[in-house]
């Protein structure tokens, strides 16, 4: 046999010019999990990318009111700082949840999820009430430059924190019809990056829109 | 609003330029070749086999394939453009009008721009580096398959819509990057730019996707032995250009998504009132728009370092100085974006410090030049068709790399910025570094692709239309710059300059005849395909893996994962007697094709169609079809299967009998 | 002397433009083998007419004949290496393993690097000298600034698609005619109506943007007489090819009588009249206006031509204030400025539409951009 004689030979010190397979593990022909995690990882760099723009157009164009309101007249601080919360909480929720997965317990995986879902979806009401408060007083899009940054940046947030709630109920759902597998694991493990993102993402819009944005 | 807006949004029967004839002749013209083609494919009943085996293959080799078969499609029509703007600026530098009015002429300007650097120039770098570097590596095929053909689709659908605003509504009259204001909805109302914002969106989304993939690729997937200072230096070219794809094809989304929120919601990002600031959208589009170059040429590079090093017979000279070399070209290209506006008023420190940058990337691509030549230095060259197009380049891209830094140094670039030498000097390192780059590719790894090697004869009559056209067709423009013409002109008072715009037309006219020659040399070389068959895998004795396994690769390219002991991997297995395994063959783990890719471009085609002719119900049910379609082909855990060992036995036994065939 | 040139001399050097077309193919031909090293031809850019832009060419130049002493070895040797070792040339030597060369490779990176840093310096002292926002100090190579020299004021207005030139010290403008007089350093305060140009005129200067609500400069001098060409370099739309103007080189007496001929025409130049000028239109023949209302720069430049309009600077004053509070949606409007031609009839002046053999023209023959086929009307 071919093989045979190949390692026959390593084994006398020649150099072996190919890998001897197992029957089923021979995985070179495609990235094992890994090669997921890091693809969603440099996917993830390029969406920070997005918002870095997002942000520099904020720091150009945040402080042009074209005469109209101003951060001190529109935000209202508590009201962040409740919504942060709520983000933060999600975020630590999940941690709950991915330890749960890491004990294989499937039922506390999922109710963590849920509690993390919930979390998200009222960070994402305040945010809701924030814009209709905004637009009810007129500051909607249209009315200035700065309006129209603020407006962006922290709308493409919500929108991430939207893709990733309707990405937790699709899980939710794939966990539970199959279980902790490892697909579904490393699909887990996606979503927990992509909504650890989302809550760095946030902090730098809390301090740099709002709080940046209140200071005289 | 009335029921037929609602319906159609604003597209109505005068959307269609029956009343242009030039455009109506062109539709005539697509319609009777895409008719015959659809004929043809249904007579010979080939949808069911281009199904199957093509459109929703994952095989890496066959995307590679098809993304060079869409480019060499839109370069047909980018280059139809830059005829009729040779004619055009011919006929009426002459004295009076040409054929073109301007809304035509700004229309055809945009477009080339546009289509010969998303739909032609990236095309051909990824259809390369899909089809070559998984092969260099060692690997079976890319991180992400799937992603790969969703990608492929993607930049299709973007070709796609590019190619619906010829005949429905109209493009962009703004140039290829189109600046606000005159982009902004004020100035351009009209349909055009909206073309151009989803085409590039949906292509985008495509481009950065194989960006991710390629990378995880490189880093992950190359055979045991292949330490990074042992990659091929194509897959290291490949490896720094999709990182720069992943850095800055981002920034294009945000600036044309907020141009769009410009357009669309009202917002005030680029407007020259209530506060925004067009200048923002020009320093954006171009963090984009600089790097964007290098990640065409850096591909070029690499293959300029393979074939040179092939068919000199020798090792590459300076490999590890040509490696850096390409890192610091990669992170420079970062930091020089300003250059491509030193006329925006800027301080003289920041103009100097921007012109300087600029200057430095010269000196690692100067570095790249002498490696090249090193290595031709006591070589045995061959000069095979690969060969002359970089010896052409070596020779043309001197002259753009000079002309560039020329223009990088900022008092020099106030007399020539927007000038027609300008317009030589990007055209004299696209055409001499990126085209000529491809051509050297595709000639180089035809054999492995398609199994029988290209026509030399045809080969040679496509490089000299195209090296002669370059010079005929750029040379004047230099001059003409140097005289104070300006770009974008479709009218000229001054008709002492006819001469010159005759010369590049006729240059362009050479061209024409390059690519027609290579059409040439396709059918050519299909024709006698058994003459030029290669039943050895290794056409041109060359060095790196690829090499070692049939042309074309089996679907598994491999049958057993190669290990790589040095540099050029393949040369060292040949001087080292490898003998090829004749048995003991495994199953192998593959990915299964799937349709979903196809469907989703086919709905994002759909959204970005009605978004642009604001339908606003098809938008959203398009919309959320594409959705819906995403997250049911997450419920799809089905998605390898094993090539059983028969199967790989049989197809390593055939080859076994060919290479026996051959040595006799 | 050829006749390929861009610019349009007086009539005292006027050349007659005698050459046959089979002279004309020649120097074409000429031209191109010779095109790097013509620089005494007539090419503007290569021999220009003001200090400035004399400056900027020496510097092509220099940098140019810097980078040949490293591109013409290259080429040359390019092709020497590609003939000597051709795989027939079995004489020539054959090293298929060598790949290294300590002292090569500090060759091949030290010789570009010699050079950048040497054409760095020169980037970053040319840059600053001849940057466009700095007063110029001296006349040219030989002659400095004479002490007690006023400098022309010129205000330069891009609009569609034309050129508005205000002479603030003379209190006059024109529409696509500018005039200086010889060796008086000319400062230019450039803005633009609604597209992004760019003010260049090769002989006299490099170009500079021209940006709504925004204020670029350019200092320059003039240092021969004679009518040179300028135009937009930046595509601005429909109209852009016919967006270029004369300028006028003239000697001290010839631009006083410019300046009277223009002020003999008692035009007058307000802010209604500018509203109306301001209209795209294409090829508006030069007019000139002996009247000016003095605050109309300022006025354009603050995007508040029209009176309803609020000022950029006072707009920027209130922003700086920290805004306008929430109850301040009046100001929305008095702000839109992009939107304020929509729905306007064309304006005075050519219209786009009559100067081609045009197929998408409208009936009523409005300029294109206004207009284009499958458009719908706000």
């Amino acid at each position: 046999m071919a093989h045979n004689t190949l390692k026959a030979a390593a084994d006398a010190g020649e150099i072996s010019f190919h890998v001897i397979e197992d029957d089923h593990h021979g995985d070179h022909g495609h990235a094992s999990d890994g090669g997921t995690m890091l693809g969603f990882w440099i996917y993830l760099m390029s969406d920070c990318l997005i918002f870095a723009c997002l942000f520099a157009t904020h720091a150009v164009l945040g402080r042009n009111y074209a005469a109209g309101p101003s951060p001190a007249d529109l935000f209202d601080l508590r009201l962040i700082l409740v919504s942060t919360f709520m983000l933060l909480f999600s975020s630590i929720t999940y941690g709950f949840a991915m330890l749960e997965m890491a004990k294989n317990r499937l039922p506390q995986t999922l109710a963590w999820l849920g509690v993390t879902f919930l979390f998200g979806a009222a960070f994402l009401g305040l945010e809701l009430y924030e814009f209709s408060h905004m637009f009810h007083e007129g500051a909607t899009p249209q009315r200035s430059a700065f309006l129209s940054s603020f407006f962006t940046l922290v709308g493409t947030h919500g929108l991430h924190v939207t893709i990733g709630l309707l990405w937790m109920i699709v899980l939710a759902v794939q966990v539970w019809q199959r279980g902790l597998i490892p697909e579904n694991r490393r699909r887990l493990m996606c979503l927990s990056m992509f909504w650890h993102f989302l809550d760095v993402i946030w902090i730098g819009v809390f301090s740099f829109v709002y709080l940046m944005g209140v200071l005289p | 609003m009335d029921l037929t807006t609602l319906i159609f949004g604003r597209l109505t029967l005068e959307s269609f330029p029956f009343h242009e004839p030039i455009l109506v002749a062109t539709f005539l013209v697509v319609l009777l070749g895409g008719g015959a083609l659809v004929g043809a494919i249904t007579y010979y009943k080939l949808w069911g086999y281009l199904w199957r085996e093509w459109f929703t293959s994952i095989d890496h080799k066959k995307i590679g394939i098809m993304y060079i078969v869409l480019a060499i499609v839109m370069l047909l029509r980018g280059f139809a453009d830059a005829l009729m703007m040779r004619l055009q600026q011919a006929m009426a530098s002459g004295g009076g009008e040409g054929y073109l009015n301007s809304h035509h002429y700004d229309q055809i300007f945009t477009a080339h721009g546009v289509i010969m650097i998303f739909f032609v120039a990236m095309p051909l770098v990824t259809g390369l580096i899909n089809l070559i570097v998984p092969l260099q590596i060692g690997a079976r095929d890319v991180a992400f398959p799937f992603l790969n053909n969703f990608s492929f689709w993607m930049t299709t659908a973007g070709a796609i819509l590019v190619m619906i605003s010829l005949f429905v509504g109209e493009f962009a009259q703004t140039g290829w990057l189109a600046y606000p204001p005159l982009s902004g909805v004020d100035y351009s109302p009209g349909v055009g730019v909206d073309y151009y914002i989803w085409a590039l969106q949906v292509a985008g989304v495509g481009t950065l996707l194989s960006g991710i993939n390629l990378v995880v690729t490189i880093v992950k997937m190359r055979a045991p032995g292949m330490t990074l200072m042992k990659m091929p230096v194509f897959v290291w070219t490949a490896l720094c250009t999709n990182i720069l794809i992943v850095a800055i094809f981002p920034v294009l989304t945000a600036t044309l998504a907020l141009l769009s929120l410009d357009r669309y919601v009202g917002t005030n990002f680029f407007t020259n009132d209530l506060g925004g600031n067009p200048m923002m959208y020009v320093n954006l589009i171009w963090i984009w728009g600089h790097p964007e170059v290098y990640v065409l040429v850096l591909p070029a590079f690499g293959i300029f370092s393979e074939v040179v090093s092939t068919f000199s017979g020798k090792r590459l000279f300076g490999y590890t100085s040509m490696v850096y070399a390409t890192l610091v070209i990669t992170i420079l290209s970062y930091i020089v974006w300003l250059h491509h506006f030193f006329t925006m008023g800027a301080g003289a420190s920041v103009n100097s410090f921007f012109g300087i940058t600029t200057m430095i990337i010269s000196i690692p691509t100067g570095a790249k030049l002498f490696n090249w030549l090193f290595t031709m230095y006591r070589g045995r060259i061959r000069f095979e068709v690969p060969m002359l197009w970089t010896i052409g380049f070596m020779i043309t891209f001197v002259i753009g790399g000079m002309t560039g830094v020329l223009l990088a140094v900022p008092p020099a670039d106030f007399v020539l910025h927007n000038s027609l030498f300008l317009i030589a000097h990007f055209h004299n390192v696209i055409i001499g570094g990126v085209v000529f780059g491809m051509f050297a590719g595709i000639v180089y790894w035809f054999p492995k692709a398609f199994g029988f090697k290209l026509d030399p004869f045809w080969g040679k009559v496509s490089f000299w239309g195209w090296f002669i056209g370059f010079y005929l067709a750029f040379m004047p423009l230099y001059a003409l710059g140097l005289m104070g013409v300006t770009r974008r002109l479709s009218q000229f008072e001054d008709t002492s300059l006819h001469w010159y715009f005759i010369v590049a037309a006729i240059g362009s006219l050479f061209i024409l005849g390059g690519i027609l020659a290579f059409v040439m040399q396709l059918y050519v070389s299909f024709r006698d395909r058994e003459k030029l068959r290669d039943t050895t895998g290794d056409p041109w004795n060359g060095r790196t893996l690829e090499w070692s396994t049939s042309s074309p690769p089996p679907d598994y390219n491999f049958a057993f994962t190669p290990v790589v002991h040095e540099l050029d991997a393949w040369w060292d297995m040949k001087s080292r007697g490898y003998k090829r395994p004749l048995s003991g063959f495994k199953p192998i783990h593959m990915p299964k094709n799937t349709g979903t890719g196809v469907i989703l471009a086919g709905l994002s085609i759909v959204l970005a169609f009605a978004l642009i002719w604001h339908i606003w119900w098809l938008a959203v049910v398009s919309f959320v079809a594409t959705l819906g379609v995403s997250i049911w082909h997450t419920f799809d855990y089905n998605r390898d299967y094993y090539i059983p060992a028969d199967t790989v036995t049989e197809a390593e036994s055939a080859r076994t009998k060919l290479l026996a065939g051959q040595v006799v | 002397m050829f006749l390929a040139s861009h610019q349009i001399h007086s009539a005292g050097s006027m050349r007659a433009r005698d050459v046959t077309g089979k002279r004309s193919l020649f120097v074409v031909c000429l031209t191109l083998l010779l095109a790097p090293l013509l620089g005494g031809c007539d090419w503007v850019v290569m021999q220009p007419s003001g200090d400035i832009a004399v400056q900027q060419r020496d510097l092509i130049v220099i940098s140019t004949i810097l980078m040949l002493l490293i591109i013409v070895p290259v080429m040359a040797l390019t092709l020497f290496f590609a003939w000597k070792y051709r795989s027939s040339n079995k004489d020539a030597d054959y090293a298929p393993d060598w790949d290294h060369s300590a002292r090569l490779e500090i060759i091949i990176w030290s010789a570009p690097l010699a050079i950048i840093i040497a054409l760095g310096t020169i980037t970053w002292i040319s840059t600053h000298k001849l940057d466009p926002y700095r007063p110029l100090d001296r006349l040219d190579a030989s002659r400095p600034i004479p002490a007690g020299t006023k400098p022309l004021t010129v205000e330069v207005v891009a609009l569609d698609w034309k050129w508005l030139f205000i002479y603030p010290d003379y209190g006059i403008a024109t529409i696509n005619e500018l005039a200086a007089p010889i060796d008086v350093p000319i400062n230019f305060k450039i803005t633009s109506s609604s597209m992004m140009n760019s003010f260049y005129i090769p002989a006299l200067a490099g170009q500079m943007y021209a940006m709504t609500g925004m204020e670029t400069k350019l200092h320059a001098v003039i240092n021969k007489e004679g009518v040179y060409k300028g135009f937009s370099a930046n595509y601005s739309g429909a109209g852009f090819s016919h967006m270029y103007f004369n300028f006028l080189g003239q000697s001290q007496d010839g631009f006083n009588a410019w300046v009277e001929k223009a002020r003999a025409t008692g035009a007058n130049l307000g802010r209604p009249e500018y509203l109306e000028i301001e209209k795209p239109s294409v090829k508006e023949d030069a007019r000139y206006f002996g009247k000016v209302d003095p605050a109309l720069y300022t006025a354009i430049l603050n995007m508040c031509a029209d009176p309803a309009k609020m000022c950029m600077s006072e707009m920027m004053h209130i922003d700086m204030k920290g805004g306008a509070g929430v109850e301040s949606h009046h100001n929305r409007e008095r702000l839109e400025y992009d939107s304020r031609r929509a729905g306007e009839p064309p304006a005075a002046g050519h219209k786009e539409g009559e100067t081609h053999s045009d197929k998408t023209d409208t009936p009523d023959g409005n300029v294109e951009i206004e207009k284009p086929a499958g458009h719908h009307h706000h």
